[in-house]
């Protein structure tokens, strides 16, 4: 038998901690603060201990309840959720550092961050686990409800309007994933990702064809692919800095994780001319979002869009991964990792310069270089990864891509994703350029705290720590993808 | 046409109508309409082509299924939060800018 | 004399960590130092440079004695991170640790006073490391990852004074080198699928895969030379070198003779030698084309170094010509012009450095900037210009100095190999250098002072010199220098002199038969990297 706590406790635990984490902070308001940073740890620690499990046993199966699958819900944690779910607990133990010391003196926001933010993690965590289509798209609305209330949270006209159409968005983006899971359940008569897999070989074609439309088009636009972007930067320029953070490195990676099952579990690599189509997107969205970011006047502004551009490298991993397979989604999961961590660690480091200089205007940062030096740092290291240049996440993510890329003669996909790290090297630059040179007028600067500056620091190193990792993440991304692929739910783990 | 069929070509249409709506309507409490209206769309195209698998032998291969409608009550719950959601911040949108429509915000 | 490399001993991990890990901690604590914690630095520093040094010559003695060094980090299947030191590599760490000792030297006395000097020199002891380690390099991917970091490391040295002058210049040194960077890594992944290894191998790895893809062979050495090109400041992608004059003095000594122009042109010697293997890389055609690159840089830098008035940027131009004495060397197929290219990049290194300390000193002591400025300076600065003189000399190619040693052993590999063009190339360049140097020398020993002996000095932005005479610390790193320039080429023929090095290193790329029992010696040779 398992030990205890074994996997199902691990499991039970990343979802339910940061859960009761979030009524805690809800109910006792002035306590927020520090409850929620000891829930981050405990979070933090179970998915640990998934994690370890995980890379000790394989798969860990559980049914809630004891319910068996057709009726009760099934949480898997295979290496991809586990993966994925490691990376929101690093990012979120950093964002909970890093809102205690930035919420500390406004106090209505910080008693309604706390909460949403934990349910936000507590969302992220059950999405991650769940295999079953309904479920996926209740955790998909969850997600979506808290990251739209977490964007309205300053209260401006701005972050309103964000809020508001990022919520429009997003419904839609669910009901569209809806609509093709009915379609699913009609032709399939099951909702469970591994009897769907089963089923659908003998599923009516067009039936299956247009589920596959109509779910890859609501995840694309809640991933906000090019040209689906339109509601990202508002969205993610407006709110505070936290929130943008998680809004990056993690919002929108939920649905692209959901995308990526469907497509690798369901529908069996999508079809061609669709892979296509969406490594075009993804290649035009490189371009498109990293010439925006250069033109960006303010830094919050250059984030969003500078997020726009990178997701489009994760869509260019459908076309080269229907010839090259795992080790193409291997670079673009590496890409998405190394994404969360250092755009959570940018956008940390832009609410430090924000709190420092009350401004974000990149033609102005005014000598931050000596003034702010740990948030400069980590702007910069965390930019390194978004180039994809050694050693780095997003550089061991690049190569995998740009291999398959060559294997396979798709030497414009080489070109962009080349391109792509080029431009990325000087919206980034631009702004490290810019925080060496002084201003005409001196500008008064208000402290940062420690924690905000280190929690930015440590995000931006575990980024690149990354790059030296494949050994391990590599192998843990494969855990459990063989057993699904051929289709035979095969009892790895306990069950 | 069979029963299912019809229900689901209905579930299309007001998913359509829905989607028309959410997008030539300033106004953002008919876009939250609009919402519902493809939502309502959605549940519809569930309930109506809802079935069991097939089993073997089976009399009525339109055994009603209760799985879907279990499902379709949790969507409501879903939807009529974020309709509850969505109207919150319109009011506060309101309230703060005296609009209630998005308007161009690309100038902040 | 034994085998240098013995495969039969087992491999050294910790030195090549150790050497890294000598200017990468010092640095990481430096930045942490407060301003104001001069001592304490300067013994992180010294002691940092003083213990690169202890362990280059170690490695060197223990090369010697057959012991092996090598570390390794997997990292990607069947492509792992090494770091390898073979005969080539001691050359360039030996150079880079020396000349890095000095260097430090030489910065502490001149950013005496200055702000934000831990920020500096945490970064030239990170610019150092990235250095070792392009040095180390024992496959493509490592190098590659050593080379962007010693982008990134330098950039912060360029725009130091964070003047706007400053910040531009470092745009366009990040535009320059991003852009190479990225052809570098497109060759690399281009090439790894390809040969399915990347670990430096003498003679190259490519041979297997030139019959059947010749094409694409070409296109990838293309690339690679474009990505190393850069940095090695090669015509038409050298004109981020002399923009990058705005930094102060000891980074431009770092740049052109330690670090990046270094690294790039060692990069070259790498992948004509090591990836390619210089006469694969002749059969295939694309010698001549880097030959005739090499060529047309050194007649242009020249050029164009007749017409800088501003001393650093004639320097800078002089860099130019001067390194790619090392790519003609290597593009010239023989064994001797192989050996006039490497041991190129020491006394290219040792002269420029030389040249640049002593630019510094003048602008830090008199003020002086530029060319016009300096009539009967050598009254003034005796020693700096005597150091001054020497390189200068050496530059030109004057007996028996270290510049005369390279040209000697280029004409003969020219002869050699039976081409001429490369004797006229020579000829023109050094007859260039004379005309831009003999000038300033003349003008500097033998004119009269202007009347007002500090030009707008003031007004460069810097602060104004006061100092009589340069200090001990900024005369000692360039009278080192120049001594040593002399003392190798006096020299040359000594065991551990450079140009043995060299001899050796071009045995092992062209050599016969039984040099092919030590190729095993480098293990990625075999099936791993």
């Amino acid at each position: 038998m398992p030990s205890f706590p074994g996997g199902m406790e691990w499991t039970l635990a990343s979802v339910f901690v940061p859960l009761t984490g979030a009524l805690l902070c809800f109910l006792l308001p002035r306590r927020a603060p520090l409850l929620g940073r000891l829930t981050a740890l405990l979070t933090v620690a179970a998915v640990l201990g998934l994690l370890l499990t995980v890379l000790a046993e394989g798969t860990q199966q559980t049914a809630l309840g004891g319910w068996p699958a057709p009726l009760g819900i099934l949480w898997r944690a295979d290496g991809l959720s586990v993966a994925l779910m490691a990376m929101t607990a690093l990012v979120g133990l950093g964002v909970s550092v890093y809102a205690h010391a930035y919420f500390r003196d406004k106090h209505t926001e910080g008693a309604f961050f706390w909460p949403l933010w934990l349910m936000l993690w507590t969302a992220l965590d059950a999405l991650f686990l769940s295999r079953d289509l309904f479920n996926l798209y209740v955790t998909l609305e969850l997600v979506g409800f808290a990251a739209a209330s977490l964007t309205a949270l300053d209260g401006s006209a701005a972050a309103l309007r964000g809020a508001i159409r990022y919520l429009l968005i997003s419904m839609l983006g669910s009901l569209s994933y809806l609509l093709g899971v009915a379609l699913i359940y009609h032709a399939c008569g099951s909702v469970d990702i591994v009897l769907v897999a089963e089923r659908i070989g003998t599923a009516p074609d067009l039936v299956v064809a247009v589920a596959l439309g109509t779910m890859t088009a609501g995840l694309v636009l809640k991933t906000a692919l090019f040209p689906l972007h339109f509601w990202l930067p508002p969205a993610h320029g407006s709110a505070p800095a936290p929130v943008s953070a998680v809004l990056s490195a993690l919002v929108v990676k939920a649905s692209f994780y959901l995308l990526l099952r469907l497509w690798l579990e369901v529908f069996d690599g999508g079809g061609p001319w669709l892979a296509e189509f969406l490594g075009v997107l993804g290649a035009v969205a490189v371009v498109w979002g990293s010439v925006a970011a250069l033109r960006q006047a303010r830094l919050k502004l250059l984030m969003a869009y500078s997020t726009v551009a990178q997701i489009g490298y994760f869509f260019m991993a459908f076309p080269l991964a229907a010839v090259g397979g795992g080790a193409v989604w291997a670079g673009a999961l590496y890409l998405v990792l190394a994404h969360g961590l250092a755009k959570a660690a940018m956008f940390l480091s832009v609410g430090s310069v924000l709190r420092f200089a009350r401004h974000d205007r990149i033609d102005e940062l005014d000598r931050i270089v000596h003034r702010l030096p740990l948030t400069l740092t980590a702007f910069a290291l965390a930019g390194v990864s978004i180039m994809g240049l050694p050693p780095s996440g997003g550089f061991i993510g690049k190569w995998l891509m740009l291999e398959a890329a060559f294997r396979q003669g798709r030497y414009g996909f080489v070109a962009v994703i080349l391109l792509g790290g080029v431009l990325a090297a000087a919206y980034v630059f631009r702004v490290v350029g810019h925080a060496f040179t002084p201003t005409a007028r001196a500008q008064r600067a208000r402290e940062v705290p420690a924690a905000m500056e280190w929690s930015a620091l440590l995000l931006a190193l575990a980024a690149i720590l990354l790059g030296l990792l494949p050994p391990l993440v590599l192998p843990l991304l494969e855990i459990g993808q063989v057993a699904v692929v051929s289709g035979v739910a095969a009892p790895a783990g306990s069950g | 046409m069979s029963q299912p069929v019809f229900w689901a070509l209905v579930g299309m249409a007001l998913v359509t109508l829905g989607l028309y709506a959410l997008i030539v309507h300033a106004h953002l409490l008919r876009k939250v309409l609009a919402l519902n209206i493809i939502s309502s769309g959605v549940f519809l195209v569930f309930i109506g082509l809802a079935r069991r698998a097939p089993e073997a032998g089976a009399a009525l291969p339109m055994e009603p299924d209760p799985v879907p409608q279990a499902m379709v009550l949790t969507g409501i719950v879903v939807a009529v939060a974020a309709t509850g959601l969505a109207l919150a911040l319109i009011v506060r949108l309101r309230a703060v800018t005296g609009r209630t429509t998005l308007g161009d915000d690309t100038d902040d | 004399m034994t085998p240098l490399f013995d495969p039969q001993l087992p491999a050294n991990a910790l030195l090549p960590l150790l050497v890294l890990a000598s200017s990468l901690v010092p640095g990481m604590i430096i930045f942490f130092l407060a301003e104001e914690r001069v001592r304490l630095r300067t013994v992180l520093n010294l002691g940092g440079a003083l213990m690169k040094l202890a362990l280059v010559g170690f490695m060197l003695w223990g090369s010697y004695q057959g012991q092996r060094f090598e570390a390794r980090l997997p990292l990607l299947e069947g492509l792992d991170l090494v770091l390898r030191v073979g005969a080539l590599s001691l050359l360039f760490l030996a150079l880079s640790a020396g000349l890095w000792f000095l260097t430090t030297i030489y910065a502490i006395g001149y950013l005496e006073g200055a702000p934000h000097r831990s920020r500096f020199f945490g970064f030239f002891s990170l610019c150092v490391t990235a250095t070792v380690g392009v040095a180390m390099s024992g496959n493509l991917l490592t190098f590659v990852l050593f080379f962007e970091l010693l982008t990134l490391t330098t950039y912060p040295l360029v725009v130091h004074r964070g003047t706007e002058a400053a910040r531009q210049a470092g745009q366009v040194y990040l535009a320059h080198t991003v852009l190479a960077g990225s052809l570098l890594l497109a060759g690399t992944v281009w090439l790894y699928t390809l040969t399915g290894t990347l670990g430096f191998v003498p003679r190259g790895f490519v041979a297997e895969v030139a019959e059947t893809h010749p094409g694409a062979l070409r296109a990838i050495f293309a690339l690679l030379i474009a990505g190393v090109g850069v940095k090695a400041a090669l015509v038409p992608l050298h004109s981020w070198l002399p923009r990058a004059m705005v930094a102060p003095a000891p980074v431009s000594a770092l740049l052109h003779a330690v670090a990046v122009v270094k690294a790039g042109a060692f990069g070259i010697v790498l992948i004509v030698y090591d990836v390619f293997g210089v006469e694969q890389a002749a059969e295939l055609g694309v010698t001549g084309p880097l030959a005739a690159v090499a060529a047309v840089t050194i007649i242009y830098g020249s050029l164009r170094a007749l017409f800088q008035d501003d001393l650093k940027r004639r320097l800078a131009f002089s860099t130019v010509s001067q390194v790619s004495y090392i790519v003609l060397g290597v593009a010239i197929v023989g064994p001797l012009a192989s050996v006039g290219g490497i041991v190129h990049l020491v006394h290219q290194g040792l002269m420029k450095i030389t040249l640049f300390f002593c630019a510094g000193n003048l602008a830090e002591t008199l003020g002086i900037h530029k060319v016009s400025e300096m009539r009967g300076v050598g009254r003034r600065m005796p020693w700096t210009m005597a150091a001054f003189t020497i390189g200068a000399l050496g530059m030109i190619g004057v007996p028996p100095l270290a510049g005369f040693i390279t040209k000697w052993y280029l004409s003969l590999g020219a002869l050699e190999a039976g081409v001429h063009w490369p004797l006229y190339v020579l000829m023109a360049s050094s007859l260039l250098n004379a005309a831009y140097f003999l000038p300033i020398l003349h003008a500097a020993w033998f004119a009269e002072p202007d009347p007002a002996p500090t030009h707008a000095a003031a007004a460069d932005g810097h602060a104004a010199p006061s100092r009589a005479h340069a200090g001990w610390l900024l005369l000692l790193p360039p009278l080192t220098t120049a001594a040593l320039s002399v003392l190798i080429g006096l020299f040359a023929s000594l065991p551990f002199s450079p140009l043995e090095w060299s001899l050796l290193i071009a045995e092992r790329e062209f050599e016969y038969p039984e040099a092919r029992a030590d190729v095993p010696l480098r293990p990625g040779a075999g099936s791993d990297d």
